[in-house]
């Protein structure tokens, strides 16, 4: 037999002063960890935009809007980057859209047993782990070469237009766009399978309980309830389209001639920063810096757009 | 009791359930039904809590289609057909078997979308406009609705909703429609509304109402079939089973059976 | 007896049979739409099969005892190893991890136990979504210009802590969104026990609540970690590369992802190879972290 606790144990005490200091303490800590994210953000912006300044007061608007790109005269301009970006990211995002779209419903349907349709999710999100560079060693020595044949058809037959004018040449922008299907295509099949997912019940049965085929209710009444998420799944991957470094690097030729042609070499903001920056010095590394805001903006317009569409289009129901 | 087993159609019946059994996976939720759905009434399903009534409405037009795991044995005749025929295609039953569910689903679209567009599918030719104004009348919600046609279906109040949705459906000018519970997410006012829409709907339709609710089947049934579950042995759940079937107001004055009498006293359920 | 009249006029020309006719247009048009569907999704996975087939084939048969544990070889020579850069990938992403973890879980911890959903926690959160989407090369460019350039630690240019703190940037967003979405999934009964005790807030995060949110936030730190394993932009100019066994963590580091990028560009056999083999290790690391990950979700469900 144990003795009683002695009366006084569990009357009303004071708690001890260190443990509300630890209470307090704690809390600021974590106050200070969450504003880190704004710190980080703003100084990351500062930095960028400081070192940009030298460029920008030379340059001025110029920048944007021409292709000189000249370490010897110290001339810069970003077009053929500026243009690169863009280009890349919107056409491979022409050909993911309808992919990864078409997977999602796919698994999304009852067309195929679960676990079939649980497995081809499963792949599709592992391909969104592998590395990007990574995928880019396989696009230098697997794919390019292996749709070379199918890009010197393009050349012989649609040679005429000027978007496929030169001889394909190993790198260049059309391999860059198919590396770039391949790394976004995940990111848009996982989004629009949640946004597929989250369709109530009920609307598909409205839909059927009208006589509606399965397609007839996925275009009318499926897709429509879901695609606001859908389209800002599809921002937030033309923006990781638009900053993905790697694997576009390795494949895209990072020419700093410019060519309409997607067969010819190419170049990306992000692809330059990796290639040029660590041996730039003087004003080439502040150009550096101009195009990276370029950047910046370019993305952070994307994702604030892909936000503002999921919050504002997304309907009720 | 209609419980017989008839191997012919009487041209007066709408539907026929032959020894219909609906399983989902290994496991039986609504046994060995028989039962003679008429033409031209309103029959009311009743019974307590996972007596099956929803699932035998479901399995009218085919809806338990989309539920995974979902069998049925037995045969469901419908215009001299067995709707669970290998040659069946849903798609069409569902078209001349209309439905209206428990919550109010409208098409994220607008309200006059909402009506053209099963009927659009359904391959209507006449004039759109008029078709949405009598279906909207039909289901007595067009007073509500006639100034606001292009706006969102989701911008009408819960009873409107479901009102509505009756509309959606007798747009495709179906034979039968299938309501499964349409008021019990309603107000009372809703609820009353809705009843008198169906009033005037039996004119043109044969209907089938699953409902809680006993005084709305003796307010607008004809006909009222009362289903029960019991607990099998060896089984994990209850199977639900068909007990009696009869005009509405012998199941609720003098019943054939006890348990169909204890349950429209309330003495249980 | 029959007290229906059926619909005036029937407006619906089609309804003939209820047998399902192959021939419609509408069921020839959901053939050809199921198909499609078909052909995309096999799409979508065949890069899959082709990256891990030529991963597996290309590095999986380089793989030996010395090339875990032997430098790279001078260029144009044969043989060597890749162990110096396995070494650095697993420092610089420890050091990324230790910097992000503890932040990313402590400002979780704020936005969802402290925060009263005001401005603050709103621009924190927003911020937070903005740092995702920050490209990974500026952050390279960030603490280039902050680290590198300004020689801040022992007068050192390029080092594994400037490579680790450039992918702790990139975690940091996953770590804090996890921690904070899987403590909102935390009932709020479970918080009020405890209070009802009398335990401190303090107490009461550590203790319960953290504990409670274990599984989603394990998942998402885990998923962070094998996405900085394989990063390689921000470290090309602030890790660098080395051809060295790692001197320390003011110098600069190989790491796999440079080292697959170094020598997939150089044009003599012997180092593609090498970036194979790297890679091959590589994702294997990373497609087993995320098994992990998805396994760690998974026991706790069941």
């Amino acid at each position: 037999m144990r003795s009683a606790p002695p009366i006084d144990a569990f009357t009303l005490r004071r708690r001890p002063p260190q443990e509300k200091l630890i209470d307090i303490g704690f809390r600021q800590l974590t106050l200070v960890l969450a504003a880190s994210v704004g710190i980080i953000l703003l100084a990351i912006f500062l930095t960028v935009f400081s070192g940009a300044r030298e460029a920008m007061a030379t340059f001025g608007f110029k920048f944007l809007t021409t292709s000189a790109w000249d370490p010897v005269n110290e001339q810069y301009g970003a077009l053929i980057a500026i243009y690169g970006t863009l280009v890349t990211a919107i056409l491979s995002l022409l050909i993911a859209i309808p992919i990864g779209l078409g997977t999602a419903i796919f698994i999304t349907e009852d067309l195929l047993p679960s676990k079939l349709r649980e497995a081809i999710g499963l792949m599709v999100e592992l391909l969104a782990a592998i590395p990007s560079v990574v995928l880019g060693l396989w696009a230098i020595f697997v794919m390019e070469p292996a749709i070379r044949p199918f890009l010197n058809l393009l050349h012989t037959t649609l040679g005429w237009t000027p978007f496929f004018s030169t001889a394909p040449q190993g790198s260049g922008t059309a391999p860059a766009i198919l590396i770039l299907v391949v790394m976004v295509l995940p990111i848009i099949t996982a989004i629009s399978r949640d946004a597929l997912n989250q369709v109530p019940i009920e609307l598909r049965q409205g839909a059927y309980g009208v006589g509606t085929t399965r397609w007839g209710a996925i275009f009318n009444v499926i897709l429509p309830a879901a695609v606001s998420s859908i389209m800002g799944g599809v921002m937030l991957s033309l923006g990781r389209a638009m900053g993905e470094t790697m694997a576009v690097t390795m494949i895209i030729g990072n020419s700093l001639n410019f060519s309409v042609s997607l067969l010819a070499p190419g170049n990306t903001i992000a692809s330059m920063l990796a290639n040029q920056f660590g041996e730039a010095d003087g004003i080439q590394v502040s150009a550096l810096m101009y195009a990276a805001v370029v950047l910046m903006v370019l993305t952070f317009v994307v994702n604030v757009l892909a936000q503002w569409i999921v919050r504002r289009l997304s309907l009720r129901y | 009791m209609t419980a017989s087993s008839p191997s012919t159609v009487a041209s007066d019946v709408c539907m026929s359930l032959q020894d219909v059994t609906i399983s989902y996976g290994s496991f039986e939720a609504v046994k060995n039904v028989y039962m003679d759905l008429p033409k031209g009434k309103v029959t009311a399903f009743i019974g307590p809590s996972g007596c099956g009534k929803s699932t035998v409405l479901r399995a009218l037009n085919r809806m338990n289609d989309l539920i995974p795991g979902c069998s049925l044995k037995g045969r469901v005749i419908f215009d001299q057909h067995d709707l669970y025929d290998k040659r069946v295609d849903p798609v069409e039953v569902r078209r001349r078997i209309g439905m209206v569910f428990q919550k109010p689903n409208p098409f994220p679209k607008s309200i006059y979308e909402n009506i053209a567009f099963g009927a659009r599918i359904n391959g209507y030719k006449g004039d759109m406009d008029e078709l949405v104004e009598r279906s909207l009348r039909k289901a007595a919600v067009w007073d509500e609705c006639k100034d606001k046609l292009k706006e969102s279906g989701f911008s009408l109040s819960g009873g409107q909703q479901q009102r509505l949705c009756i509309a959606r459906a007798i747009a495709t000018e179906p034979e039968v429609i299938l309501m499964d519970e349409p008021c019990s997410a309603l107000d009372p006012i809703s609820t009353l509304k809705i009843e008198e829409t169906m009033h005037e709907l039996k004119r043109s339709y044969t209907i089938m109402i699953v409902t809680h609710n006993m005084q709305q089947a003796v307010r607008v049934a004809d006909m009222t079939a009362f289903f029960n579950a019991e607990a099998v042995e060896g089984g994990t759940g209850k199977v639900g089973y068909l007990v009696e079937f009869n005009e509405t107001e012998n199941i609720f004055n003098s019943p054939n059976q006890q348990s169909t009498l204890d349950y429209v006293s309330g003495r249980f359920g | 007896m029959s007290l229906s009249t059926p619909p005036p006029i029937n407006h619906f020309t089609e309804r003939l049979t209820l047998h399902y006719d192959p021939g419609l247009k509408r069921n020839r048009f959901n053939q050809v739409a199921n198909a499609i569907a078909a052909f995309f999704a096999a799409l979508a996975v065949v890069p899959l099969f082709l990256v891990l087939i030529y991963v597996l084939i290309q590095g999986g048969r380089l793989i030996s005892l010395q090339l875990l544990t032997d430098l790279p070889p001078a260029p144009g020579l044969e043989g060597g190893g890749i162990g110096n850069a396995i070494i650095g990938t697993i420092v610089v992403t420890l050091i990324a991890s230790l910097i992000a973890i503890p932040v990313g879980v402590g400002g979780g911890v704020y936005l969802s136990e402290y925060a009263q959903n005001g401005w603050f926690s709103k621009f924190v959160r927003f911020g937070n979504d903005v740092l995702a989407g920050v490209p990974s090369i500026i952050s390279g460019v960030f603490v280039y210009s902050l680290i590198v350039a300004t020689r801040v630690f022992f007068d050192q240019s390029f080092s594994a802590m400037a490579g680790g703190i450039a992918l702790s940037v990139l975690m940091l967003p996953t770590v804090i969104k996890t921690t904070y979405e899987g403590l909102l999934l935390v009932p709020q009964e479970m918080r009020m026990g405890a209070y009802g005790v009398g335990a401190s807030r303090f107490v009461t995060i550590t203790q319960i609540t953290l504990p409670a949110a274990f599984t989603p936030i394990a998942t998402g730190v885990v998923l962070g970690i094998a996405r900085a394993a394989g990063e390689t932009a921000p470290l090309i100019f602030t890790a660098l590369f080395s051809p060295f066994w790692p001197e320390g963590l003011f110098h600069p580091i190989a790491t796999m992802s440079v080292l697959i990028f170094n020598f997939a560009i150089m044009p003599y056999e012997a180092q593609n190879e090498l970036a194979w083999a790297a890679s091959f290790v590589l994702v294997i690391m990373i497609l087993g972290a995320n098994l992990l990950a998805r396994w760690i979700s998974h026991a706790s469900r069941s």
